[in-house]
């Protein structure tokens, strides 16, 4: 993109690269039968965690969901350590107690994926008074899709957030599905962020695949939300191209409409046409990024599968401070 | 002993540590404007400011959830439920978030969260806004559940509470409220996880907490005029309880029995039989007896809800059919 930063351009490329490899090798070993539990992928989505935590700083918090390895990833946890937790090791981020839908890094502001749909709204919106009342500059992103909007967990916060001016965003990735049930059969209204009037706070449409565009939203909103100026409603239009849980029959759709939509919408095939076809990364640079994450991921995976799994007598201690 | 009432020793409790820690905050409905509705917080935001003590919407999910994610922000919430009752509307931020992050996230981050839950029966308030589901709390490991009995413990509890890493849920009966005791002016800090005996006696035990303390201290004294001489104790903390001072007490007294006001079936005094049961069978000289609330909602008349409370009465009949 012209007049983007070589450097942020490479940041953001490494970054959508680095949740797409991560995903599919978690993808993989899952069906292969060695990753418990379920799992949740952000494949197609990764330009909407990119383009918002690019905005952040590691002082500045998150809240996830339970498709949350992206929303990490982009706010700089380790992969070594995500792919330990996701197989169940004692070196992962939660030493084993959490899984793929409970990774957390609190060093770098990722206050927690979560596994209840609508949880990260009040948790960033408390994550936010905290600043605010400590005089920080932080500002805290509540990710949620658009099923959680349907809880009444966002409509509490964001009224609570909205009446205090806290320095929250609500960004919705609306990746059309509500688990399996398609956004328009249960949803009232075209826009999520169309939601935000009736709580006093801007709400924009950004169209999700487009990291550009998710970065100049985010940026907006995250400059207001430091200024002073309150929360906003960021709503990232995208689409979910693999099923709700790994191993998802999708009963609810066609492979021809995921295979259709995917051709067109793909964030980082998209990234790539972009600054090639204008120049401003080269094809080199671009396949050497590649290289460099595979290389952190396959080091990842190797992690993950050599470290123990945790000892029993683990069960005991955490559950208190 | 100066004596106060079991509001102002809250009222104490929250000064205090307010002061001691500006990351101390409280918020929930009515609290600063109004005092909250019982009192419990005049004069709070006076001292404090409208900032330390809030007025929120009335929406108790957020306000729990905002409390979480407060504490996960550095500070140190207090948050009043306005009645225990309303806990349901935002119980999957007690449970699912609040009891499990510490855990779930591998000791990562621990939440210092005090939820107070203002309980059980007073005024005819019928179903919504009169029940004890302090029982609920016990099932899930991670949170730790106070319910004092008298205005000290009601102070030190809080304190405590408070001043604990993990999250407390602090129920306070509202027919305490205006009940005087005596509170020590020095510091009072109040052990989380240990009972008192309130009355050292030898015939058997008798273990109850909260406004139903006072029900068996009424009990007590019927069955003194018998020549029965109970040892009382107070739980002052059902999670975790104090098994401890139960088990020594019956292995002394070799006869049991548990009151409280909330529903007998699958209340405390369950799980207490139960560990009774399991690990001091042997000490048992005669069946546990159990004095709980019948398996209906709370009732509104009257009449009803006479019918529903555990009265000093029953304790004692049921206690006197023992000897």
């Amino acid at each position: 993109m012209v007049g983007w930063d070589e450097e942020l351009l490479c940041r953001l490329y490494r970054t959508m690269v680095t949740i797409r490899f991560f995903e599919q090798t978690v993808e993989e070993h899952f069906l292969a039968g060695e990753i418990p539990g379920f799992v949740h992928l952000y494949i197609g989505e990764e330009a909407i965690a990119t383009g918002v935590c690019a905005n952040l700083t590691p002082d500045d918090y998150i809240a996830s969901t339970h498709r949350g390895h992206g929303h990490s990833i982009a706010k700089g946890a380790d992969v070594s350590r995500m792919m330990a937790e996701i197989f169940g090791r004692k070196t992962g981020y939660c030493k084993g107690k959490g899984g793929s839908m409970h990774i957390a890094d609190f060093s770098v502001g990722m206050l927690g994926a979560n596994g209840v749909v609508g949880g990260s709204f009040s948790i960033a919106t408390g994550a936010a008074l905290a600043a605010k009342m400590l005089e920080q500059k932080r500002v805290a992103v509540a990710f949620f899709g658009d099923g959680a909007s349907n809880r009444g967990t966002f409509h509490e916060s964001a009224n609570l957030a909205s009446t205090w001016k806290l320095p929250v965003i609500f960004l919705c990735e609306n990746n059309q599905y509500a688990s399996t049930t398609p956004y328009r059969s249960s949803t009232s209204v075209e826009d999520i962020a169309d939601r935000a009037r009736g709580y006093g706070m801007p709400g924009v449409v950004v169209d999700g695949n487009d990291v550009f565009a998710v970065y100049e939203a985010a940026k907006a909103a995250v400059e207001r939300a430091r200024g002073g100026g309150g929360p906003s409603l960021v709503e990232a239009k995208t689409y979910r191209i693999k099923g709700h849980f790994v191993g998802d029959p999708e009963l609810y759709r066609s492979k021809e409409e995921v295979q259709e939509i995917f051709a067109k919408t793909d964030p980082i095939s998209r990234f790539e046409r972009q600054v090639s076809s204008e120049g401003s990364l080269s094809r080199e640079k671009l396949d050497a990024i590649k290289l460099e994450v595979q290389e952190l991921i396959d080091k990842a995976l190797a992690f993950a599968k050599e470290s123990p799994e945790p000892d029993p007598s683990e069960l005991f201690s955490d559950v208190y401070a | 002993m100066r004596e106060i009432t079991f509001a102002q020793a809250t009222l104490e409790a929250m000064e205090e540590e307010m002061a001691r820690d500006e990351r101390v905050f409280v918020m929930g409905e009515d609290i600063a404007r109004q005092g909250g509705i019982f009192g419990q917080f005049k004069g709070l935001p006076q001292k404090f400011g409208t900032d330390r003590v809030r007025d929120t919407p009335i929406s108790e999910t957020a306000i729990v959830g905002a409390g979480v994610g407060a504490a996960l922000g550095g500070m140190r919430p207090v948050i009043d439920m306005h009645f225990a009752d309303f806990m349901g509307v935002a119980m999957d931020e007690l449970f699912n978030q609040m009891a499990k992050i510490h855990f779930m996230f591998g000791g990562q981050k621990a939440v210092p969260v005090v939820v107070r839950a203002p309980d059980g029966l007073t005024n005819q308030a019928a179903a919504q806004h009169s029940q004890s589901i302090e029982a609920w709390f016990l099932h899930i490991p991670g949170l730790k559940v106070v319910i004092p009995s008298n205005p000290a413990d009601a102070k030190g509890l809080l304190k405590s509470a408070i001043r604990d890493d993990n999250p407390v849920i602090y129920f306070e009966h509202k027919k305490l409220f205006s009940v005087k005791g005596p509170v020590p002016d020095e510091e009072v800090l109040v052990p989380i996880g240990k009972a008192a005996i309130a009355k050292p006696g030898k015939d058997i035990t008798i273990v109850s907490y909260s406004y139903t303390m006072k029900v068996v201290m009424d009990a007590v004294s019927m069955l003194e005029k018998d020549g029965i001489d109970p040892e009382i104790i107070d739980l002052r903390t059902i999670s975790p309880i104090d098994k401890e001072t139960i088990l020594g007490s019956v292995a002394k007294t070799r006869k049991v029995a548990i009151a409280h006001e909330a529903v007998k079936q699958g209340g405390v005094g369950a799980e207490i039989a139960a560990i009774i049961a399991e690990e001091g069978l042997d000490y048992l000289d005669a069946p546990v007896l159990r004095f709980g609330a019948p398996f209906t909602p709370v009732p509104f008349a009257r009449t009803l809800e006479a019918a529903y409370r555990v009265k000093a009465e029953d304790i004692c009949s049921g206690i006197r059919a023992l000897f």
